[in-house]
C-alpha cells in the first residue's frame, strides 16, 4: 500500500499529445476514478502509471520513490484489464498462482496465497477450469484473485466492468468497492462512465485533450464543477449552461422548477416546453427559451411527478432557478467565476 | 407519412445465384475436377503402378504381381539408408525450422527500426527461383571456391593443423554428415519463410494485453516466452510443423542438386531413390513403391497432427 504521485507528466507521439501535464496526488489506500469521453488520454495516463509506456517528461512517483524508468515487474502494480487477459491455456489456478510463479515464491507461500485470493473472491468451484469456460462476472473474478495475490502496491482497473451485462454491473461495482475497502490497497480506476466514476471513487479526475480538468469528490465535481466542459460532462442530463450579460449561467435541471419564485433575486425564465418524456421516479421536460438573448437555447428540467403534471406540450410558463444553484462561468475560459 | 418511392418494393426475379444448392454445385465443381484429375487419378495410378511389372518400355498396368515390387525394394540396401535420411532430413529440418519461425515471428511481431526491410530479406527465400536458387548453393557449399571454406581459413578453423584440417576443403557435397547438414540448411533456409508467415500469423492473433498482462504479472522474457506464448501458439506450431515435413519428406530437389544422393547411397532420401528407380532407371513400378512406401505413415501423421491442432484449439 503506498501513494502515488504523477509530477508534469507528458506522453507525446509525435504531435499527439496524448497526456499534456497531469499532476495527481493520491493518497494511501485511496480509490481515485479517472474519468473521461474515449481519447481523453486516460488510458495513456493508466499505461503510464503501469510502466507499459515511457513518459515523454515527468516523473510517477510510488509511495515516494521515483519508478519513472522502472519497467513494470518492478513496480509491483497488479492491473486488470478490459478483457480481464486471462491466460487461456491456463486452468483458474494456474492464471491465479501466475504472479507468485513469477517472482519464484516458494510452493507452500504460494498456495497459502492462491488459496486466500480464491476465497476471497468466492472462486474456489472454478479453479480447475479454463477460461474459456468462464462466464463474464467468473473471469472478473478470477482476474481480480489474479491481481490480489500478489500483495500489490497499487491496483490499476482499465474499464474492468464495460464487458459485463447491465444486471451483473451493478453487483459488480459494489462488490468491487468493498474489495477495495477490505483489502485497502491504493486504486487507480478508469472509466468513461460517470456512474461508475461517481458511484465508486472516493475522489474522481476529469480528464480531456490529455490534461485533468479538475479533481474532487463526487459531490464537488457535481455541485462546484471547475470550468462549462466538467459542468457539461457530467450528470445526465448536464447541467443547462446559458450565455447571460457576457458571462455563462450554468444550473441542474434538477434546479429548473416550474413556477413562481421563492426569493426576488432568484434566475426568471419564460420557456416554451417543447417535449416532457417519463423516466420512472422522475420527468425530464424539453424546453426552448422565449425571453433570453439566444431565444433557441434547448434547456432541460427534470421535475417530479406533481408538477411535470400541470405541464402541457406547446405551452410557454415561468421557470424559475434559486440564486444559491447557480454557477457563473468565463464566457471565453469556460473557467468558473467566484 | 413518409413512404419510399414506388418503385423500391417492386418484385425482383429469382435466379440461379438465389438456390443455394444450385449455386454451391457450380462453384465446387472447378475444384472437384482439378482434384480428382491431378490429384486422385495419379494418385490410384501410383498404387495400380507398384502392384504391375510396369517399366518405362512397357508400362501397361495389366500384369499384377501383388505386393511383389514393395518386397524386393525393401531388400535392397539403398533402402534403410534412404528411409533413414529421409527421416533425418525431416526431423532436423522440422526441429530448426519451428525453432527459427517461432524466433523469428517474436522478432517481427516487435516494431523496430528496419522492420520492413528485415521483413523482405526474410521471406526473400520465398520468392527466389530454383535455379538461382540451386547456383547460389552450389556456389556456397562448392568443393573448391566454397566462401565459407574462405572463411573458416580465414578464421583459422581449416587447413592443416587447425580443428576441421588438414584439408583446405570440407567437399560438403562429398561426406555424408556433410551432405545431410548441407541438404538439410538449404531445406531450412527454403522453407522458413512459410513457417514463419504461419507462425506469425498466429502469433498477432494473439490478444496484446495478455503479454501485457504477464508483463505486470512479473514474468521475463523467457517466462513469458515458454509459459504464455508457446503454449498459445501450440495448435499453429503443429500447422506450420506439418506443412514442413510434408514439403521435406516428399521433395528430391535439394538433394538431386546437391549431393546427387552420393558418396554411395549415403545421402539418398526415399523421393530421389523413387525417381531414379522409377524413371532413370526405368522401373517404373518399383518407383512407385518406394514413393508409395511412405504413404500410410505421413497420413497418419497428418491426421495425428490435424486432431491435436483441433483439440488444443477447442479446449
Amino acid at each position: 500500500m503506498a501513494t502515488l504521485e504523477l509530477r508534469a507528466l507528458k506522453k507525446h507521439y509525435g504531435a499527439i499529445h496524448a497526456v499534456d501535464g497531469v499532476d495527481l496526488a493520491i493518497a494511501e489506500s485511496e480509490f481515485l476514478a479517472i474519468l473521461g469521453p474515449s481519447g481523453s488520454g486516460k488510458t495513456t495516463l493508466m499505461r503510464l502509471i503501469a510502466g507499459l509506456e515511457k513518459p515523454t517528461e515527468g516523473e510517477v512517483l510510488i509511495g515516494d520513490r521515483s519508478v519513472t524508468h522502472l519497467p513494470p515487474r518492478a513496480r509491483n502494480v497488479s492491473m486488470v484489464f478490459q478483457s480481464y487477459a486471462l491466460y487461456p491455456h491456463m486452468t483458474v489456478a494456474r492464471n491465479v498462482a501466475f504472479p507468485l510463479e513469477a517472482r519464484r515464491v516458494p510452493r507452500a507461500e504460494m498456495e497459502d496465497k492462491v488459496n486466500w485470493a480464491v476465497r476471497l473472491m468466492g472462486i474456489e468451484p472454478l479453479l480447475a477450469r479454463r477460461p474459456a469456460r468462464l462466464s463474464g462476472g467468473e473471469k472478473q473474478k478470477v482476474a481480480l484473485a489474479r491481481a490480489l495475490v500478489r500483495d500489490p502496491t497499487l491496483f490499476i482497473f482499465d474499464e474492468p466492468l464495460s464487458s459485463l451485462d447491465a444486471q451483473v454491473r451493478a453487483m459488480a461495482r459494489a462488490e468491487l468497492r468493498q474489495l477495495q475497502d477490505r483489502t485497502g490497497v491504493t486504486t487507480v480506476y478508469v472509466t468513461h462512465d460517470q456512474l461508475e466514476a461517481l458511484s465508486m471513487g472516493d475522489r474522481v479526475a476529469i480528464m480531456r485533450d490529455g490534461r485533468v480538468h479538475q479533481v474532487g469528490t463526487p459531490q464537488e465535481l457535481y455541485d462546484e464543477p471547475a470550468d462549462t466542459f466538467v459542468a457539461a460532462f457530467l450528470g445526465a442530463p448536464p447541467m443547462n449552461l446559458l450565455k447571460r450579460d457576457g458571462r455563462i449561467v450554468g444550473f441542474r435541471p434538477e434546479h429548473l422548477v416550474p413556477g413562481a419564485a421563492a426569493g426576488s433575486d432568484a434566475l426568471r425564465l419564460r420557456i416554451r416546453v417543447l417535449q416532457l418524456e417519463f423516466l420512472g421516479a422522475e420527468w425530464l421536460a424539453y424546453g426552448q427559451l422565449e425571453n433570453g438573448a439566444e431565444p433557441r437555447q434547448m434547456l432541460l428540467a427534470k421535475l417530479a411527478p406533481p408538477s411535470a403534471a400541470a405541464l402541457r406540450v406547446g405551452e410557454v410558463r415561468e421557470f424559475t432557478v434559486e440564486r444559491a444553484r447557480l454557477r457563473f462561468f468565463d464566457h471565453a475560459s469556460g473557467k468558473r467565476l467566484t | 407519412m413518409l413512404r419510399a418511392p414506388a418503385s423500391v418494393g417492386r418484385a425482383v426475379r429469382v435466379s440461379v445465384g438465389d438456390r443455394d444448392g444450385v449455386l454451391g454445385g457450380l462453384m465446387l465443381a472447378p475444384a472437384l475436377v482439378y482434384v480428382v484429375a491431378l490429384v486422385g487419378v495419379p494418385f490410384f495410378l501410383a498404387i495400380a503402378l507398384s502392384m504391375a511389372s510396369a517399366t518405362v518400355g512397357d508400362p501397361t498396368i495389366h500384369r499384377f504381381v501383388g505386393l511383389a515390387n514393395f518386397g524386393r525394394v525393401l531388400h535392397e540396401s539403398a533402402f534403410p539408408i534412404a528411409l533413414r535420411n529421409s527421416v533425418i532430413v525431416t526431423t532436423a529440418t522440422l526441429l530448426v525450422t519451428i525453432v527459427l519461425a517461432t524466433m523469428e515471428s517474436e522478432l517481427l511481431v516487435r516494431d523496430f527500426r528496419g522492420k520492413r526491410l528485415v521483413q523482405i530479406l526474410l521471406i526473400l527465400p520465398w520468392a527466389m527461383p530454383v535455379s538461382l536458387a540451386a547456383v547460389a548453393w552450389l556456389w556456397l557449399l562448392d568443393s573448391e571456391f566454397s566462401p565459407v571454406d574462405w572463411l573458416l581459413r580465414a578464421a583459422h578453423l581449416l587447413g592443416p593443423g587447425t580443428a576441421f584440417g588438414p584439408a583446405q576443403h570440407l567437399y560438403y557435397y562429398g561426406r555424408e554428415w556433410l551432405g545431410l547438414g548441407a541438404v538439410v540448411a538449404i531445406n531450412v533456409w527454403r522453407l522458413l519463410p512459410l513457417a514463419t508467415i504461419i507462425v506469425l500469423a498466429g502469433r498477432t492473433s494473439i490478444p496484446r494485453d495478455i503479454f501485457e498482462q504477464a508483463e505486470i504479472d512479473g514474468a521475463g522474457f523467457f517466462r513469458t516466452l515458454f509459459r504464455i506464448t508457446v503454449p498459445a501458439l501450440a495448435s499453429i506450431l503443429v500447422v506450420a510443423s506439418m506443412f514442413t515435413a510434408l514439403v521435406v519428406f516428399g521433395d528430391m530437389t535439394v538433394v538431386a542438386l546437391t549431393t546427387r544422393g552420393g558418396p554411395g547411397y549415403s545421402t539418398q532420401v526415399l523421393p530421389y531413390w523413387a525417381y531414379l528407380k522409377g524413371i532413370e532407371a526405368g522401373a517404373l513400378s518399383e518407383g512407385a513403391a518406394v514413393a508409395l512406401f511412405m504413404f500410410p505413415v505421413l497420413l497418419a501423421g497428418a491426421i495425428v497432427a490435424l486432431r491435436v491442432a483441433y483439440r488444443t484449439e477447442s479446449r
